[in-house]
């Protein structure tokens, strides 16, 4: 069936902000969901509230809102914009969700709007837990036993009955969250109560846990011809119990025999079918790995990150095909775009094998538990493509960017051997390391399996490493030198673990070859330059693509941004792909290398050519010796990319734009130095320091408090605020027990406005295309701070004192492209906290709401084309008529034990964006956006104060504002008696080791509390009360502010008295 | 320390690798299927017999081999070219590992070699020869191995059982003789299960029409147009004007002995994702299908059959409905597997088509 007639105008929901559970896989879909539409000749209608994405970008759709991912919001676009259909499936859980409150409230049929991707009832048979498991029933195939539940008493009675372990599943959450396995009573109370209270309609199951069967998932495609498909088989490594997210993946399925195969294959187009799904849609299911015995785990009837991990490891574009399902097209009527000459409604075949590895944030977060079970932890994924599980998996694990090169994890090396037996029984993040720990203390493959449920071949494939290693160990040979390559070993590891040097054996060193994901396995020929290197001596599919394909072009290498993690997200990848597609207008061969399958960017018809490899220093030297190209660029791609800089230079490289040494002399705090004094800039005064000791001393002379980070960092990793001299020395035992080369770096604390600026600069000339400014005082990360654009608060003085600040630093780094600065302005004086040569955070949404494409500029200028050719004007750019304000968002409920306070280390996962007229309003719906309910006062409701004394004098005036709005105020002694003094009438409420109700726990519980405002004693340490409050904030869903201006701002769009309903929906593209 | 060996194509590619499996010389075509999934099903797949069989996904026999998965009883691939294949052997129901099993059944394994890089070849020359073997081959390919690989021509004699045996099944409704030609096991499960008493005949006697409902004429491997005997003998069943259900090498030998004409196609069609187009109105659906097979169905007289279903990719014939004599036939063996991409229905209807054929 063709394209619908009846479809003219589509609105696509995406995902919003990106949080643990929901990442850029949505933005991948997304952006393929409205590229489909638009070559279709279809006018779409976008609505995310995440700037950071491609899909937001203009030319992405027609109509673009930046506006909150609320029924309010999405009701007012419908009636402004008249769309005929709503697309529902493609904007994750979120996306999904609201599709279907829109649908079932009546209100899209009021509008004459009809929903495309999937119906109501298929929605409701997926995802409500009963509906489900009687439609499963009803085709006869075997779920899990278990019990929809809605209240704590009924999941103990029916766990009683199924007999613990259980596992608790919500209904309608992201990742699983609020799940978890419970192995009595005890914990299910607790995890049940949890569970509760974060599914939207109360409901959680209660299964029967079955913990260390096979974990497989199908990834499915169905039309409504009834035609369907199994795109990719994928088996997780980790066993039933670790959420999938969570769970190392390979593809295709390997440890299954055709019997099992085709029973699960069956299972899950059985399925696919009873569901009615039109469009992708991913079913989990669990084998119990000693008998033909299965069932059913879950279903997701959307595109969701197992189908972007299948569109990567496959080659097939799952979601650009969903879309054209939901218009009308059948598979059989799609062509497959890499062949060309074959159709959408075929099941791709591997000729390697795909792994899927976890990035945690447990490296930022230390004190956070590590363990896994079903609600998902891990903020983003490397895949890595091999020809060997072996080679695979080394890819995998360089990728990840833990600083490892081999399964050894150093920390596990000075374990005795039974600290190693008993950790093998963890179910965290570490466990493959500590299976290959074990592996090399000569532990059998039998009691590892029976320890971990790990299969057998899995534990063979480590146990190849684990051998290789111990053979290069005994010295170095051209035949296991050849053999480690095969195994996907790097020279540098080779050598290092031989201890010998390639050239002292006289051996030839040997680069990887390139060979095409086709989704055939060379059946057919293909189109599509995806590429992925293979170790050893074969034959080079890329060379000869080159050739073939050899257009004259000038060839440029863009380094993508990686997995992604705190700190480096989902923008990295909009500057990488923005850069591509600026190389590929100015007539360049725009050549792409990144390794996360989450991302546009590793779309294969993003780049002129795709690699999909690892980005470390010898992965980039195999791919240039294949490619030979003209140009690199490192600005781009985050820390992953800028990291490779001294390399690229070291090999003589074309380093396109700033020049390395630049970006040495920003980095180098003696150069920076140097270079700040040339200037007349001052900055914060510090020092360099190695030691404990040297750290003391510094911080002695400098005057607490002190800012301490390690140089070369992002996202303020491992970066501290001390106020005093224990914090300094706890600070640097854990620095130095992570064996940092880099020194770290130790700066008086100045409190202030902290501005950042964003520059482009051709050498010469220099644009501004905005100064923002954070609503926070210095001290909070600039990713968690609130920032606003245009600066609110600045005096015009200050202003022309920062843009000739960053016009001197921009020209005396020489930045050529994109530099990154902040800065804080204290007692009325600027001063320089950081300057970053490289594309930052708030690039995307600077260029959106400016106008300003800061990466397509900043591309053309490192190409030649200076600011004044391309028609720029030089200093300031003009402020517009609309104020943005971003809005970080967090992902606490996911990560337990992690403190939601707020300092100089970054924790945010996302960011929203509200744009608005005034700057109450763009407040007011960045927050919303972000997530708060904005509750107002309603007769029992309260906000809590907990504050550090610093503060105190400024929650004065904070506590008499929401008191005015009519919320009671509640306090601990301290701070309820300086209230009570100054005449705002607090409650006191117990500390938690008072002993006596009620205390500050039990108020939260109690559900009086609208707003938390709690500022007292940062810590990593979880035991500390002021932590607990916080946790305890976010379990319950109350709103936690932990910083002063935080909550002044908020209280600043609370007085305003406004609705979403009040304001006016912005179209970005008419700005 | 493993053995080395190679192999060496009729245009003079050579690959070295390292032997598994049984050792020994052995020339054949050299064919691959894209299957990810079957290990022991292709080894045992009658389809494959005197084939060398490149694996093009890179890892083989990682669950093992057991005593219940045989696709036929009459062996399969002579060779397997993979590059990896499993020391070990990972499932509840292995028995043996992939080495052992080769080993013990005389099947030749290459191992250790750029398959994407054969599978290439393989794709632009169609079907070629090879010879896989444990000498090393001369700097250049001597004139005498690149005539001997020319000329090879294989010479698969059809293969079957001596006796006939008899699978009954509960409750059978139907009695249905199966022709064989080397046929997978399979086939009579799947006639068992819709209430045919399955009786296997060697494709060297002569069946009795009237002792049977229908006839199945079952896969097997080799060219069809070679098999003279067997399509006269199929031309005397068709005169019977007995219900025919032609599968693989019978749908071809159907064809041939209705006036049709075979032919083989480029590289063939081997893997578990061939998707199928079903013509008729009522379905106009493509089906997910495995398949194994170098010969297609090239054409049918207008006035004796019909094309019913097309491969979607390059759209040779994969089954036909007769117009004047109760058969129908498919390219590819029927199955219950893959749930709505299942085509038992294809079997369904022979059933109905006995059922008329009886009322």
């Amino acid at each position: 069936m063709p394209l619908r007639k009846d479809i003219k105008k589509v609105l696509v929901i995406g995902s919003g902000p990106i949080v643990i559970g929901q990442a850029a896989e949505f933005d991948y879909a997304g952006t393929q969901a409205c590229r489909a539409l638009k070559a279709e000749g279809l006018e779409v209608v976008l609505v995310n509230s995440n700037p950071a994405t491609i899909m937001t970008d203009k030319n992405m759709a027609d109509i673009i809102y930046i506006e909150p991912l609320t029924l309010d919001s999405i009701k007012k676009i419908i009636k402004i914009e008249k769309p005929d259909s709503l697309l529902s499936t493609l904007g994750g859980q979120t996306g999904l969700t609201l599709s279907m409150q829109l649908a079932k409230s009546g209100f899209l049929d009021e509008q004459g709007v009809k929903l495309l991707g999937a119906k109501v009832d298929t929605i409701d048979k997926a995802e409500d837990r009963q509906i489900f498991k009687d439609t499963m029933a009803a085709i006869g195939e075997p779920c899990i036993p278990s019990a929809v539940v809605e209240t704590v008493e009924d999941a103990v009675e029916v766990a009683g009955r199924l007999g613990y372990p259980v596992v608790v599943r919500p209904a309608f959450t992201l990742g699983g969250s609020g799940g978890g396995i419970a192995a009595d009573e005890e914990a299910l109370r607790i995890i049940a109560d949890n569970g509760l209270r974060l599914s939207p309609i109360t409901q959680v199951l209660i299964e029967k846990g079955i913990s260390g069967w096979k974990e497989i998932e199908f990834e499915c495609i169905r039309d409504s011809k009834g035609n369907v498909i199994t795109v990719c088989s994928m088996e997780n490594v980790d066993p039933v119990g670790v959420h999938t997210g969570d769970s190392i993946v390979i593809a295709p399925c390997v440890t299954l025999a055709d019997k099992e195969f085709q029973m699960l294959r069956t299972a899950s187009l059985n399925i696919v079918n009873a569901l009615g799904i039109e469009g992708g849609c991913n079913v989990q299911l669990a084998l119990n790995p000693n008998s033909f015995e299965y069932a059913v785990i879950e279903v997701n009837p959307r595109v969701s990150r197992s189908s972007a991990l299948a569109s990567k490891a496959t080659g097939y574009p799952i979601a650009k095909v969903a879309t054209r399902i939901a218009i009308g097209y059948s598979l059989d009527e799609i062509p497959n775009e890499i062949t060309g000459t074959t159709y959408a409604c075929f099941e791709p075949a591997l000729d390697y094998v795909v792994i899927k590895f976890p990035r945690f944030a447990f490296d930022k977060f230390v004190y956070a538990k590590k363990a896994l079970g079903t609600q998902m932890k891990a903020t983003g994924e490397v895949m890595s493509i091999g020809v060997s599980f072996e080679e695979a998996m080394m890819k995998a694990v360089r990728g990840i960017e833990l600083g490892m090169d081999t399964m050894t994890k150093p920390a596990f090396e000075k374990l005795t051997d039974g600290e190693v037996k008993a950790k093998l029984s963890d179910i965290d993040c570490d466990r493959i390391f500590c299976i290959f720990e074990a592996l090399k203390r000569g532990v059998s493959t039998e009691e590892i399996c029976s320890i971990t449920a790990f299969d057998k071949w899995f534990i063979e494939k480590l146990r190849n490493l684990c051998s290789m290693e111990q053979e290069l160990a005994k010295g170095l040979t051209a035949e296991k030198y050849l053999q480690a390559k095969k195994y996907g070993y790097l020279d540098r590891t080779i050598e290092r673990i031989s201890g010998q040097k390639l050239s002292d054996k006289n051996i030839e060193k040997k680069h990887c070859v390139y060979k095409l994901v086709d989704t055939c396995a060379a059946e057919f020929r293909a189109l599509t330059p995806y590429f992925y290197g293979v170790g050893g001596d074969e034959e080079n599919e890329a060379l000869e693509f080159i050739e073939a394909n050899n257009k004259g072009k000038k060839k440029v290498i863009v380094f993508g941004s990686g997995p992604i993690r705190i700190g480096q997200g989902i923008e990295f990848d909009y500057c990488s792909v923005h850069c591509v597609w600026a190389l590929k207008e100015m007539g360049y061969e725009a050549i792409i290398v990144n390794n996360n399958p989450e991302t546009v960017s590793t779309d294969f018809d993003t780049g002129d050519r795709l690699y999909f490899d690892p980005l470390t220093p010898e992965d980039i030297d195999n791919l240039m010796n294949t490619e030979k190209p003209w140009g690199v660029v490192v600005q781009f791609g985050g820390q992953t990319a800028i990291k490779l800089t001294k390399h690229m230079q070291e090999i003589g490289a074309n380093i396109l734009g700033t020049p390395a040494d630049s970006i040495d002399a920003a980095e180098d705090r003696e150069r920076f130095d140097a270079l700040l004094e040339k200037c007349g800039i001052p900055r914060p005064e510090g020092m360099t320091v190695y030691t404990t000791e040297e750290a003391l001393n510094a911080a002695q002379k400098l005057g607490y408090p002190v800012l301490l980070r390690p140089s070369y960092v992002l996202g303020g990793q491992n970066m501290i605020i001390a106020h005093c001299d224990s914090d300094v020395s706890e600070y640097m035992d854990i620095i130095t027990a992570t064996k940092l080369d880099n020194p770290v770096l130790i700066d008086k604390y100045l409190t202030g406005v902290e501005v950042e600026v964003d520059a482009i600069c051709d050498g010469e000339d220099f644009l501004i295309p905005g100064i923002m400014e954070h609503i926070e005082r210095a001290g909070v990360h600039s990713g968690d701070s609130i920032s606003v654009y245009p600066a609110q608060t600045l005096t015009e003085r200050i202003k022309k004192v920062i843009i000739s600040y960053t016009e001197k630093l921009a020209k005396e780094l020489k930045v050529i492209g994109l530099v990154n600065i902040q800065y804080v302005v204290h007692n009325h004086q600027v001063y320089v906290i950081e300057v970053n040569p490289r594309s930052s955070r708030t690039v995307p949404y600077i260029s959106k709401v400016t106008g300003v494409q800061m990466v397509d500029i900043a591309t053309k200028i490192m190409l030649g084309q200076t600011l004044k050719q391309q028609g720029l004007p030089a200093g300031l750019f003009p402020e517009g008529e609309y104020i943005a304000v971003k809005v970080p968002v967090f992902s606490f409920e996911k990560l337990h034990d992690v403190d939601t306070q707020l300092g100089p280390e970054m924790k945010s996962t996302g960011e929203t964006l509200g744009i608005a007229k005034t700057f109450k309003e763009a407040l007011y719906k960045g927050l919303v956006a972000a997530g708060f309910k904005m509750k107002k006062a309603n007769g029992n409701s309260g906000v809590l104060f907990s504050v550090r004394n610093s503060d105190k004098p400024e929650v004065i005036e904070l506590a008499g504002r929401f008191e005015k709005l009519g919320f009671d105020i509640y306090a601990t002694s301290g701070t309820a008696s300086l209230l009570n003094h100054n005449m705002i009438p607090a409650n006191f409420v117990y500390r938690i080791n008072d002993g006596k109700e009620p205390n500050i726990i039990s108020l939260i519980e109690s559900g009086k509390i609208d707003y938390v405002v709690s500022t007292s004693e940062a810590g990593r340490n979880p035991a500390l009360d002021s932590v607990k409050i916080r946790r305890k904030s976010v379990e319950r869903g109350v709103a936690c502010l932990t910083s002063i201006d935080t909550a002044n701002a908020l209280a600043d769009c609370l007085e305003s008295g406004m609705t979403i309903d009040d304001m006016e929906m912005v179209d970005i593209t008419k700005i | 320390m493993k053995k080395r060996a190679w192999l060496t194509l009729e245009d003079g590619t050579v690959f070295e690798g390292e032997s598994f499996g049984a050792d020994g010389e052995l020339i054949g075509e050299v064919v691959f299927t894209t299957s990810m999934t079957g290990f022991q099903e292709t080894l045992t797949d009658s389809n494959y017999i005197g084939q060398i069989v490149v694996q093009t996904f890179p890892l083989a026999g990682c669950p093992g081999t057991n005593s219940h998965d045989d696709l036929s009883d009459y062996g399969g691939a002579a060779g397997l070219v993979a590059r990896e294949y499993s020391e070990i052997a990972s499932n509840f129901r292995c028995e043996e590992t992939i080495d052992e099993f080769m080993k013990k059944r005389g099947i030749i394994g290459l191992c250790g070699i750029d398959t994407r890089k054969l599978t290439r070849i393989l794709r632009s020359k169609g079907t070629i020869n090879g010879i896989i073997s444990g000498t090393e081959p001369a700097q250049e390919v001597t004139a005498e191995t690149l005539s001997k690989l020319k000329t090879y021509s294989p010479d698969i004699t059809l293969i079957s059982g001596t006796e006939t045996v008899t699978h009954e099944a509960e409750n059978a409704k139907y009695n249905v003789a199966l022709l064989d030609y080397g046929h997978r096991k399979s086939i009579v499960t799947l006639f068992n299960k819709l209430g045919c008493n399955v009786t296997v005949i060697p494709f060297t006697e002569t069946i009795n029409p009237a002792d049977y409902d229908g006839i199945i004429l079952s896969n097997g491997a080799g060219n069809p147009a070679e098999c003279a005997d067997e399509i006269e003998a199929v031309k005397a069943l068709v005169a019977a004007k007995i219900p025919l259900f032609g599968i693989g090498l019978g749908h071809q030998l159907l064809a041939l002995a209705n006036g049709g004409t075979t032919a083989k196609p480029g590289h063939g069609h081997r893997g578990a994702n061939i998707p199928v187009i079903d013509l008729g109105a009522e379905s106009g659906r493509t089906f997910i299908t495995a398949q194994n097979h170098g010969y297609v169905v090239m054409s049918i007289p207008e006035s004796v059959g019909k094309i019913t279903h097309i491969n979607a990719n390059d759209k040779t014939c994969e089954a036909i409905s007769y117009k004047n004599i109760p058969a129908l036939s498919v390219q590819f063996v029927p199955s219950e597997e893959g749930g709505v991409n299942s085509t038992a229905y294809l079997a369904e209807k022979f059933i109905e088509l006995m059922q008329s054929v009886k009322n």
